[in-house]
């Protein structure tokens, strides 16, 4: 692999290489938790305190992970990290994580934590994984909170639970839409997003297509 | 020793084990007093919004001093004795799993859909001056996902509802979950449990109350889009109110009370 510059390894999962609008990666929690814009920050958060700590302990002590046990090693490392995100999250933030309730155990599904880990971590060394971890927690963030935003505000006319636009059962002159609120919304949105990011940078798209 | 062998295999899979429970574990129980200190918190802040007592500039358990908390047995609708179980720590949400602290309700009786239900309640009074304000009582049962967990308020008369709200569900936002809307809940209050003739009226009809029906005062307007989790809405407030639950509770809580106005 290239060497890359650490701007590079942060800022390139952004556009260039975003987990979800490229690889397609984490659309479970991203359809699952972007009703709110509250509850999606909160999941951003998570996500990308998870992908930076594991990214660093497997890249920690990649010299000493035997090939055969590799990825039981880092599903071991990333389930760990993952409960303690939801022990923090129910002692700090207990409200928040009533309402995300299994999405946050389910970050240790999420194929963007263990897939990092493989590809970049186990190649690389501390502070590099690190800075990876980073942009690919940035990258997911960035869709997750333009899905979270579009289906609030269009879905109930709230953002973060102040009105915004007000909705028609309150008097106001707004009729939300019902789907912006079911799941199957969220794949119309990352489908458009996909769509603007492949018009924006054509090289994305995939030969064949 | 090298990294590929069983040896070292086994070596690090050991070291990681112990390294990562010791990680867990640690987290565990060093959060564990934050973590009860929150479910406490929001426990009583519902309770407090059940009653219509929340007022979020004042801390709760300023506003929850007011607040009695009893265990009742719900096959003799009385205060559990001394000695019978220990009221301080009493679980209802275990309790209701718990072979030992709850029964099976006969598939017949069982319109909430849970199956079986705990012998004991712990249950809210608010007193003004020593006479019974409010009483407030937990109540759960199957919405369409989820079983949805909420607490209802009575006024003195033990018959009009006083506030009604759901802590914990897993609804569809938007439809079924708009039992947490402040709107739909407000429709509750000043509703009547029963009839004339004592029976159980309280009901979410589907689509909107007819004025001028004849249980006008006992209905409450469906959700849209959500009939099946208004039909278990009103399933689960009608069970726990019934005899089967909470029924017996409230007759002796009814008989008992001294100087009021009710009888």
């Amino acid at each position: 692999m290239a060497k890359q510059s650490a701007k590079d390894i942060v800022l390139d999962p952004l556009f260039n290489k975003n987990p979800i609008a490229l690889s397609v990666l984490g659309i479970c929690s991203a359809l699952a938790v972007t009703t709110k814009l509250e509850t999606s920050i909160v999941m951003c958060l998570a996500v990308t305190a998870v992908l930076i700590c594991s990214n660093a302990l497997v890249s920690l002590i990649r010299a000493f992970i035997p090939g055969s046990i590799r990825m039981i090693v880092q599903m071991t490392i990333i389930a760990s990290l993952v409960i303690v995100v939801d022990q923090v999250l129910q002692a700090f933030a207990y409200e928040v994580s009533t309402t995300l309730s299994v999405f946050v155990g389910l970050i240790i599904t999420n194929c963007i934590v263990m897939g990092r880990a493989e590809a970049f971590a186990m190649q690389n060394p501390v502070g590099a994984s690190m800075l990876d971890g980073l942009g690919n927690g940035l990258g997911y963030s960035v869709i997750l909170l333009i899905v979270g935003f579009f289906r609030e505000l269009l879905g109930s006319g709230k953002l973060l639970g102040f009105t915004v636009l007000t909705v028609q059962s309150e008097g106001g002159w707004y009729l939300p839409n019902g789907l912006m609120l079911l799941s199957p919304s969220a794949f119309f949105i990352i489908g458009f997003i996909i769509w603007a990011i492949r018009t924006w940078k054509p090289e994305q798209v995939e030969k064949g297509a | 020793m090298s990294r590929d062998s069983v040896a070292g295999t086994f070596l690090v899979a050991l070291v990681l084990c112990i390294v990562c429970s010791v990680l867990v574990s640690t987290a565990a129980v060093q959060l564990r007093p934050l973590r009860l200190a929150n479910k406490e918190r929001f426990q009583k802040k519902n309770i407090l919004i059940a009653a219509d007592m929340y007022d979020a500039s004042k801390p709760i358990n300023d506003l929850f001093a007011n607040i009695e908390s009893q265990v009742i047995d719900l096959e003799t609708g009385r205060v559990v004795a001394d000695g019978v179980l220990d009221t301080e720590l009493f679980d209802q949400r275990a309790a209701a799993k718990d072979p030992n602290l709850s029964e099976a309700i006969p598939s017949d009786k069982d319109i909430a859909g849970i199956k079986r239900r705990e012998k004991y309640a712990r249950v809210y009074l608010v007193r003004e001056n020593g006479a019974l304000k409010k009483v407030i009582l937990p109540i759960y049962g199957k919405g369409l996902w989820s079983t949805l967990y909420g607490f209802v308020a009575l006024q003195d008369d033990l018959d009009t509802i006083a506030g009604l709200t759901f802590y914990e569900h897993k609804e569809t936002p938007g439809l079924g979950g708009e039992v947490d809307n402040p709107r739909w809940k407000a429709k509750w209050v000043g509703k009547h449990l029963r009839g004339a003739s004592g029976e159980i009226q309280i009901e979410v009809v589907k689509g909107q109350v007819v004025a001028g029906s004849p249980n006008e005062n006992s209905q409450i307007d469906g959700l849209s889009g959500a009939t099946i989790t208004s039909r278990g809405v009103s399933n689960l407030v009608r069970y726990w109110m019934s005899d089967e639950a909470f029924g017996r509770y409230l007759k002796q809580l009814d008989t008992s009370a001294t100087g009021g106005t009710d009888g």
